[in-house]
């Protein structure tokens, strides 16, 4: 299984299976070419990388992140037209006070994401996103599958 | 006013930043062991600068679960403080609090009243690191009221890495570890100034 941290990205192809562990207010984002059985997956931290004086780091952010995960999926034989989505994450972990500019950081990362993939016409199968916990999650290109495990509750298939 | 690139850092900054990460970790320490009337141990403070994809790892890797107590700073300086410790720590220093030393309850889910007395044990520490570090450096600092999350490390640690994104592609943790002869406590305290403070801290000490 291949393993991507925070602020990363990563490809695989099947039988290989993608993972990122303990997502937090990040998403993780799953691009998928089902045809070709491979998919991608970035860990972003952030909406948007044209806010940010100190974007180099591409994996960072929902926008780039995705480009440059289409980029890397395409080298290995994925076909961009034919790519589907599942995300997952953008939790809130500290109930913060409502004026918090830090509240809302999950959200936001979500909604930049969804934006984002809208604006390249891939659509969202599935999302598990939000709420107040972590998650760890698996995808497998075998089957499509997106595994969801968090503290004190039943692993999710979506 | 000194101007401060994380990525940049030179060993006299480290060095100054170490040593604010002791004196606010020895008064925490002082003050959690007061707390408890037992006897409790600090290493000496480790300051790391760490890529994003490895910050996990600290604490025991990203799905290992934690309770995580966050206060936001104000003040002069302003950013955020982090205490963390894994769920046996937890568990023994609030049984250790309420007179119940002797009970295995570290599998159990925290009750209310001990939620509320982890929230407290936050609070005491935070206190104490802050204004040990505001006395150090004659700067006020103010903080939030303890924000609680118990889940996974990675998760948790989201959350300060996320500011850290904001101006970087690291993190700078003033990271130290306290633990009691029998290691049953084992906690990080992480500072996590914003970029600006930084310089009101190293300029406050005449750097």
């Amino acid at each position: 299984m291949i393993k991507v941290g925070m602020a990363d990205l990563n490809v695989c192809v099947a039988p290989n299976s993608i993972t990122t562990l303990g997502l937090g207010s990040c998403v993780g984002i799953i691009l998928y070419d089902q045809r070709n059985k491979i998919a991608g997956l970035a860990h972003v931290m952030l909406p948007d990388s044209t806010k940010i004086s100190n974007n180099e780091n591409k994996a960072k952010f929902a926008d780039t992140g995705i480009d440059e995960l289409i980029n890397r999926m395409k080298v290995i034989g994925a076909n961009p037209r034919g790519l589907v989505a599942k995300i997952a994450g953008g939790a809130q972990m500290f109930a913060f006070s409502k004026n918090n500019d830090m509240m809302r950081i999950g959200d936001r990362n979500v909604e930049a994401t969804k934006a984002k993939l809208n604006e390249l016409s891939i659509p969202i199968l599935a999302e598990d996103t939000g709420l107040n916990y972590g998650r760890t999650i698996e995808f497998y290109p075998e089957t499509g599958e997106l595994h969801i495990k968090s503290v004190g509750k039943e692993r999710k298939v979506i | 006013m000194s101007h401060i690139d994380l990525n940049k850092i030179d060993n006299m900054q480290y060095d100054v930043l170490r040593e604010i990460g002791n004196i606010g970790a020895g008064n925490a320490t002082t003050a959690l062991s007061q707390m408890i009337n037992a006897k409790i141990d600090m290493k000496v403070p480790n300051v790391e600068l760490l890529e994003f994809k490895y910050l996990s790892d600290i604490i025991g890797g990203a799905e290992n679960i934690v309770v995580g107590i966050l206060f936001t700073l104000q003040g002069q300086i302003d950013g955020m403080m982090m205490f963390m410790m894994d769920l046996p720590a937890s568990h023994h220093l609030v049984n250790t609090l309420m007179g119940k030393s002797d009970v295995d309850n570290s599998e159990d889910d925290f009750t209310e009243i001990e939620l509320s007395a982890l929230n407290e044990i936050g609070n005491i520490i935070a206190g104490a690191y802050l204004s040990s570090l505001s006395a150090l450096t004659n700067i006020t600092i103010t903080s939030s009221v303890p924000y609680m999350s118990i889940d996974m490390a990675g998760a948790i640690l989201s959350v300060p890495a996320i500011e850290f994104g904001k101006v970087g592609d690291k993190a700078l943790l003033i990271e130290t570890e306290f633990g009691d002869d029998m290691n049953t406590v084992n906690g990080y305290f992480i500072l996590i100034p914003s970029l600006e403070s930084y310089s009101v801290i190293l300029s406050s000490l005449g750097l």
